[in-house]
């Protein structure tokens, strides 16, 4: 118990992935900065904007709104964003929490602050944060059967296993899944799913800083925004760390791979950055779209060369 | 310096009320976030909700129907706020201050911690405007 309570609290789960998707924040802010021939934030920004939000800001609750659903919305997205860290990062270093089939878990785990967002957004009474909502579940409705069928073809490559622990151990013994053709193929669409989940640029539609002004966070302030902004911490580290764990062979803590597990999340995490910062916003048809056929048919390919061997 | 002014100072969000400001003032405070200047790299971001801000920049003449927006986008923002006044307009009216429908500079609406004066003040003015301001507040 008192075991399962600090991999949910300390480490991997919440303050762990937190600090470290805190740091991931700064780089993905830093690099874009470098792309504008910016400066940018100073390494404790993204501590800075929390520690502001959770102490010294103050929270207002909507008046005309469901007090209780919107301020319970942060704290679900944060304890679901924590879990997956939990179950996710555990196996990825190595640690098997003598779980089988998590991997079906941790996908559903992993739509929990999509959803929260969407309740939170619907019970603020706002109608920007409702538009907010609807798009931010038209997207999740485009992305999530891509995802998927990433994570079923993921399981077919590595011997019908349905547990992460033991997908990593396949690729250490087999080589990472990225090795084959349909492992390329598995890992362009992978890495457009992640960054719609984490509301990036080409893909933030909910939030819409131009027209919606924060979408479905607009009426968040002080310590409720705060958590919303340590889930997304956590986000930014957990979906690298998914794909590296999926697809790049996992992480590992022991001697020099540190470094090269260490550079694995930092260059999935620059990939994202950069797509970020060279592409326009998508209407919500255009992703919904883009999803649907382009994606959906790059993991049917992939599907059917993982049958044939490839 | 405690733990929680030193996290505010460098993490001001800003929120931008333009009045019925002649956009001049609009543009130079956009500059203010552009490679050049860059304010960024101090932990200032544009934000839209007023819920997020830290600072209100003001600018643009404050008129009868700017009036009540502006208190009511006051009372909206999460507190402690700051509030600058940007632009001649801002602080006194300028060239609108004998105007119709004027109604008042920005102080006499809400309480306000710093003037930038200028038409409009540069991209520098602005930024060591700000300086000051934190400077002045934390020390
Ligand atoms: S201060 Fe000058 S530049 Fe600024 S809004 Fe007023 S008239 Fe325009």
């Amino acid at each position: 118990m008192a075991e399962n309570l600090f991999y949910f609290l300390v480490f991997p789960g919440l303050l762990f992935a937190g600090v470290v998707g805190g740091l991931l924040s700064w780089f993905d802010r830093k690099v874009t900065a470098w792309v504008q021939f910016r400066r940018g934030p100073v390494l404790m920004q993204p501590f800075y904007d929390f520690l502001k939000l959770l102490l010294v800001k103050e929270t207002i609750v909507p008046a005309r709104g469901s007090v209780l659903t919107f301020l319970s919305a942060p704290v679900l997205a944060l304890s679901g964003a924590s879990i997956s860290a939990a179950l996710i990062l555990l196996p990825a270093f190595g640690i098997t929490s003598g779980f089988r089939g998590d991997i079906i878990v941790i996908f559903y785990l992993l739509t929990i602050p999509s959803i929260s967002y969407v309740t939170g957004a619907l019970a603020s009474g706002n109608p920007l944060a409702s538009v907010g909502a609807s798009r931010e579940i038209k997207l999740l409705i485009g992305f999530e059967l891509t995802l998927l069928l990433i994570f079923a073809t993921v399981i077919m490559k590595s011997g019908m296993n349905i547990s992460l622990y033991e997908i990593i151990a396949y690729q250490q013994q087999n080589g990472a899944l990225i090795g084959s053709l349909s492992g390329v193929l598995l890992f362009i669409p992978l890495i457009f799913c992640i960054q719609a989940k984490l509301g990036m640029v080409p893909f933030d539609i909910a939030e819409a800083e131009t027209e919606l002004s924060g979408g479905a966070f607009i009426e968040y302030s002080g310590p409720p925004y705060a958590m919303i902004k340590f889930t997304k911490y956590i986000m930014l580290f957990v979906l690298p760390a998914l794909a590296v764990v999926l697809l790049l062979g996992g992480l590992s803590l022991t001697g020099t791979s540190i470094l090269w597990s260490v550079l694995k999340i930092l260059a999935v995490v620059l990939l994202l950055t950069l797509i970020r910062n060279t592409n326009p916003r998508l209407k919500v048809g255009q992703a919904m779209r883009f999803f649907f056929i382009w994606m959906n048919a790059l993991v049917l390919i992939a599907i059917i060369l993982t049958y044939s061997g490839l | 310096m405690s733990i929680k002014s030193l996290c505010l100072q460098k993490s001001l969000w800003l929120f931008h009320f333009g009045g019925a400001s002649c956009n001049n003032c609009d543009i130079e405070i956009l500059d203010c976030l552009t490679p050049r200047f860059d304010v960024e790299r101090y932990g200032m971001l544009l934000v839209g909700s007023p819920r997020h801000a830290d600072v209100i920049l003001v600018n643009g003449s404050i008129n009868k129907r700017a009036r009540s927006r502006l208190l009511e986008v006051y009372e909206q923002t999460a507190k402690p706020c700051l509030v600058v006044a940007i632009g001649a307009c801002g602080c006194t009216g300028g060239i609108f201050a004998e105007g119709d429908t004027f109604a008042g500079p920005v102080d006499k609406i809400i309480p306000v911690d710093a003037y930038i004066p200028g038409c409009p003040p540069k991209p520098e003015a602005i930024l060591a405007g700000i300086v000051k301001l934190v400077q002045a507040k934390f020390g």
